[in-house]
């Protein structure tokens, strides 16, 4: 179970983005969190995956609660997330190969030897030739790219997904494929998702329930509790 | 059928026009090959395809904006004028913004993040209609209305808008020369659908009837809600034009890529097409799409070519009627009289089909021309 519980986390603690949310995943559980642009969606999905101390508020990781953010959580809770973000030009270290780039979290925690093995298998989950394998990410396209960042949050095998805006930037043949590559992976490991989008009917084709950013807030929460 | 009227010379006339660019080492990587189309005043062309396939090569080619390495064949009329050959002076000093309008991918990366909208656009109307103080403010004022850009905001930096807001502030900008063509490269990527909606209906509507919008887009909802007609690109090819709404209706796509793209949608099957796009750089001698396709075979070692299109691509670009009423474009070709309609196909020589529209040897058939279609295993 992947918990947020009274979540309120920004930029400026006197104005924050997100206030007193509440989101619950349960395991194997696909959640699509729907906003319009700018109304802290990402955020939301940052704090969840551990990226984004929130000033108040607990997230509560199968649980156990979080005791670090970023570099400072625990390794086996930082490693439970795979994240997958909007733009693969941003989160994609442009000085390496798309192997290193998949690569790379198992290098950081020490699990080099496994590379060969677990790259060549996600890049066939993913759909990524070897000839691309060896490039750059100057020498791929953003829909290639993006298929090395989600080979790069599935090789540590996290029990959480989350996917934020994994496909605003694709077509429509990629996303399918990207999606179709998320959920073959969830149905062999029983990976938890939680996707944040603004495309309701890609959200509620993909997921097993939908909700809206307005349903998320304290009070609304608490109305539908109670 | 009635012979088509004499046609108004079309906004911008695209013939064979191919971009390539020479890599270290003496290869070529082809990012667009011999596209062909025509647009008409008043019409939107929505040209559609996955990234890296060209489409952003081929904007940038109509503005002169291609990096010193690429090289170009063909041409694109804008008038009399062709912006593959026009020097640069000309380009700067009486196409772009002039006779060609930019609506940008990313607004808040073009705009000038240090001065106020009102300055960009005073700026900008002072340099292309040559309004001067005090008129000035009213022009820029007006000019923001025109994009529905809210005047209280007008004072404010480019990083105080939301997304919407910045591209309509883009799209004021652009609007401002009254140029007959406008380019929209990419112009909603990362905007919610609402937005989408709202962008794509504006720049609709500031096409009105002497203009003409050359709307460039990966999101094929967008492409539906405005486009005229939809031009398929793939692999550096633009492999199918067709009428836009028997394109997203029915009878649907002819051709097997813009068939799968428009099947991988969510609301319809979400499958994806297999396999991925060849590289630009090592493209296949016959059709880029047959490895990826289930209807192809040995004929697809040739290369199809885009015979005609319903209206505005062509062999023939000039004396076509673009968008007509009644939706017909010639192929001037056809002892059958097949050219009289955009979209029927003709039997050639060697048994294959010579489809109207669509660069494939195998296309889907509408059912009116099911009794054209080659015999295959």
């Amino acid at each position: 179970m992947l918990e947020l519980r009274s979540v309120t986390a920004g930029y400026d603690r006197r104005d924050p983005v997100v206030r007193d949310v509440h989101l619950t995943v349960a395991p194997g559980e696909a959640v699509g969190l729907l906003g319009p642009s700018g109304c802290g969606k990402s955020t939301l999905a940052r704090v969840a995956a551990l990226l984004h101390r929130p000033d108040r508020g607990q997230v509560v990781i199968d649980g156990e609660v979080a005791r670090g953010w970023r570099h400072r959580a625990p390794r086996a809770q930082r490693t439970a997330f795979g994240v997958v973000f909007q733009q693969p030009r941003l989160s994609a270290d442009p000085r390496l190969t798309l192997t290193q780039l998949i690569a790379e979290p198992l290098r950081a925690t020490g699990r080099a030897a496994e590379v060969p093995g677990r790259v060549a298998d996600l890049a066939r989950t993913v759909g990524l030739g070897d000839d691309l394998l060896a490039r750059r990410p100057h020498e791929v396209s953003d829909g290639q790219l993006q298929r090395a960042c989600l080979a790069r949050a599935l090789v540590l095998d996290p029990r959480w997904l989350i996917c934020d805006e994994m496909t605003a930037m694709l077509d429509a043949s990629t996303t399918a494929a990207l999606v179709a590559a998320v959920e073959g992976y969830r149905a062999r490991t029983g990976a938890g998702l939680l996707a944040v989008g603004h495309d309701k009917v890609l959200l509620e084709r993909w997921c097993d329930r939908t909700v809206h950013w307005d349903e998320l807030s304290g009070d609304a929460a608490a109305d539908r509790t109670t | 059928m009635t012979a088509p009227a004499p046609a108004p010379a079309p906004v911008l006339s695209v013939q064979g026009l191919s971009v390539r660019f020479r890599m270290r080492g003496g290869a070529y990587v082809s990012a667009v090959t011999d596209a062909r189309f025509d647009l008409a005043a008043g019409e939107c062309l929505a040209l559609v395809g996955e990234s890296g396939c060209g489409k952003s090569v081929l904007a940038s080619a109509l503005l002169g904006l291609l990096p010193a390495n690429a090289e170009t064949a063909g041409s694109a009329l804008l008038g009399d004028l062709d912006l593959l050959t026009a020097d640069e002076r000309t380009l700067a000093r009486t196409v772009r913004g002039r006779r060609v309008g930019l609506v940008p991918q990313s607004p808040a990366a073009h705009l000038t993040p240090v001065r106020t909208v009102r300055s960009q656009l005073e700026e900008t109307l002072r340099e292309l209609t040559g309004v001067r103080r005090p008129e000035l403010r009213e022009a820029a004022e007006a000019a923001a209305d025109r994009a529905s850009f809210p005047r209280g905001h007008l004072d404010r930096h480019p990083h105080e808008l939301s997304g919407g807001l910045a591209q309509r502030a883009a799209t004021a900008l652009a609007l401002v020369g009254d140029a007959p063509l406008l380019l929209a490269d990419e112009p909603t990527t990362g905007l919610d659908r609402e937005l989408v909606d709202r962008t794509v209906d504006e720049l609709r509507r500031h096409v009105g009837d002497d203009r003409a919008l050359l709307l460039i887009t990966h999101d094929l909802a967008a492409a539906r809600r405005v486009a005229d007609r939809v031009a398929v690109m793939y692999a550096s090819r633009i492999v199918e034009i067709a009428d836009a709404e028997s394109f997203f209706g029915d009878p649907g796509p002819r051709h097997p890529y813009a068939r799968g793209l428009l099947n991988a949608l969510p609301e319809r099957e979400f499958t994806p097409i297999p396999g991925m796009p060849p590289e630009l750089s090592a493209l296949p001698d016959g059709c880029a799409f047959a490895p990826r396709c289930v209807r192809a075979d040995e004929a697809c070692t040739a290369l199809p070519v885009l015979a005609g299109g319903g209206g505005g691509a062509g062999r023939d670009g000039a004396g076509r009627d673009g968008a007509g009423p009644d939706g017909a474009g010639r192929d001037g070709a056809g002892p059958d009289g097949a050219g009289d309609r955009g979209v029927e196909d003709r039997r050639v020589d060697d048994g294959r089909v010579e489809s109207q529209g669509v660069a494939c040897h195998h296309p889907h058939t509408h059912p009116r021309t099911v009794a054209l279609e080659a015999p295959r295993a």
